[in-house]
């Protein structure tokens, strides 16, 4: 790689050892991948919390401390695995009540917002068009890369504060022009109305394409422009079933005004076409009966001000059902806003839980499940279907007013 | 002993030698590990109840999210880790998170390859030469 004057020092423990074994770590993934060049970031987003990193990670990040090293761009901190106002009522473990709070402590001496959210892109930070950026956490690169037209690939836990530190990241993938062209040509006649309709199109898009380097672009011939949230389902499916990163819906987002131009020549793997039929299959694989259930969870992402606001005026006025547990999950920006809105007593009055700065798949749901015998869950969210299953539970994918209807009767409906 | 050896388009890493674990779908480690034992832990998942710790992971594909940048560091450390990394095509997360941990990964390896190998063979990885083989 060529590297700037800067860079060589760095490597050469000019800056201490500390910096240079990061760099050095960047330098070895950019190798990988080809890279010629280092390219300066205006921002760092990552995650990093006990269940992910365990004691390995605390270690991790004690010596960046001791090493003095800290942010050299804004830096913020994906969701995390312990809501700690509501740690008792989820039975979570002392460690990872404990490993939050010296996490905390750490990533403030490393200057990084511990704000807790994988919705910063509606809540804390947007990028701008072509900006190049450092992000962890799948679904906000989805988002930032194709919604935004910034310019991120993955980073990991350490990758992402590796940037952050050094305010760099190694240039390849969807840094650059050419890897962001579509190779994937989507027809959707499907109407896509809810945001689980989008994420089973990000389910059937993301199985059947799936593949990091492989950018689909979506063509609607009835769905109406789709908003933010349906986006952010969208993509945050595409990345969790297919490994995703970019996606371009044509139309709509900023370089696919035409497929042709979302292409550019590149060599089209696969084409084929979503139906109403498509979407419909993909609801209805778990639960195409009904049955009974015991979590209704809406997160993964966490829910935008809006999203919450929906499912406040579905619960206003009702009551979940006692074999329920309702859960929603947000940041504590939109969750002062909700409460300010009175849309949070409308969901806790109702027996729902909401919990601010975690997501509920990393609060180690496989212990929950052993503590409270849950196991039938249904969600709104295609990315939390395909997740928890690994944790023991059986996942039903359905529309968020069947998700409430749910809630309240304690019955998941057939499709 | 013979070996059969195989090109990679990207490699990096300390060379190492063991017994390989092939899982016949996309890898994650956040959806199919517990990562406090290294078991596969994915219910649907064929290799379901088997070990990855000190044998060599190798899948055509991967999947899912940021969770491997540190689960492969987690699991170095408390002993239950694989010790090298073989697919066919990958993405930056799994890079990264074995660069973090120390481990050999490589990538681009030749469809044969995964015709060739199954689990419990000797695999060699030796990333400063782009070649994997497998060795009985």
């Amino acid at each position: 790689m060529r590297l700037t004057a800067f860079e060589r020092e760095v490597l050469d423990g000019s800056h201490g050892d500390a910096l240079a074994g990061v760099l050095r770590e960047q330098v070895s993934v950019g190798e990988f991948f080809g890279a010629d060049r280092l390219v300066e970031i205006s921002n760092a987003h990552f995650m990093g919390d006990r269940e992910v990193f365990g004691q390995a990670g605390l270690d991790y990040l004690t010596r960046l401390v001791d090493a003095g090293l800290t942010a050299r761009v804004p830096t913020t901190r994906n969701a995390q695995s312990v809501d700690l106002e509501h740690a008792q009522l989820f039975a979570q473990s002392a460690d990872l009540i404990e490993g939050e709070q010296r996490t905390r402590v750490l990533l403030r001496d490393l200057g990084v917002s511990a704000v807790n959210t994988c919705i910063g892109y509606q809540t804390v930070y947007q990028p701008r068009f072509g900006e190049h950026v450092a992000w962890g956490d799948t679904g906000t690169v989805a988002y930032a890369n194709s919604v935004l037209g910034a310019r991120t690939n993955y980073e990991s836990g350490a990758a992402g504060l590796a940037a952050a530190l050094t305010g760099r990241t190694p240039e390849y993938g969807y840094h650059l022009d050419t890897h962001r062209r579509a190779n994937v040509r989507v027809r959707v006649s499907a109407a896509l109305t809810d945001v689980a309709e989008w994420g089973a199109l990000g389910t059937i898009v993301g199985e059947r394409c799936r593949g990091y380097w492989n950018v689909p672009a979506i063509e609607l011939a009835q769905a109406r422009g789709p908003v933010s949230d349906q986006l952010k389902h969208f993509g945050a499916s595409l990345a969790s079933f297919g490994s995703m990163a970019m996606y371009h819906v044509v139309g709509i987002t900023p370089e696919a005004p035409t497929f042709e131009a979302a292409n550019r020549g590149r060599e089209v793997l696969d084409e084929f076409e979503v139906t109403d039929a498509d979407i419909e299959a993909a609801l209805a694989r778990e639960f195409p009966g009904g049955g009974e259930v015991d979590l209704v969870v809406f997160t993964a992402p966490q829910l935008s001000f809006f999203e919450a606001k929906q499912l406040a005026d579905g619960l206003r006025g009702r009551k979940v059902a006692d074999s329920v547990r309702l859960i929603a999950t947000t940041n504590s920006m939109t969750f002062e806003a909700l409460s300010e809105h009175g849309h949070l007593a409308a969901i806790t009055d109702a027996g729902g839980v909401v919990l601010r700065g975690t997501c509920w798949y990393v609060m180690d749901p496989a212990a929950q499940r052993d503590t409270f015998g849950w196991r039938n869950l249904v969600t709104n969210s295609a990315k939390l279907v395909n997740i928890i299953r690994a944790h023991g539970y059986r996942p039903a994918l359905r529309t968020t007013a069947e998700c409430v209807e749910a809630a309240v009767t304690g019955r998941v409906s057939s499709r | 002993m013979t070996s059969t050896t195989f090109a990679v388009r990207q490699a990096t890493g300390p060379t190492v030698e063991a017994e390989a674990v092939v899982s016949p779908v996309p890898f994650s480690a956040r959806y199919d590990l517990d990562r406090t034992t290294g078991v596969i832990s994915r219910g649907d998942h064929p290799l379901l109840g088997t070990s990855v710790r000190d044998r060599i992971l190798i899948a055509r594909g991967v999947q899912g999210g940021v969770a491997a940048g540190w689960a492969f560091l987690s699991m170095r450390d408390l002993g239950v880790g694989p010790c090298g990394l073989v697919f066919g095509a990958t993405n930056p997360v799994m890079v990264q998170g074995a660069v973090t941990a120390g481990l050999p990964i490589v990538a681009g390896v030749d469809d044969a390859f995964f015709d060739a190998v199954s689990t419990g063979d000797v695999v060699r990885i030796d990333p400063a030469r782009r070649e994997v083989a497998v060795v009985s």
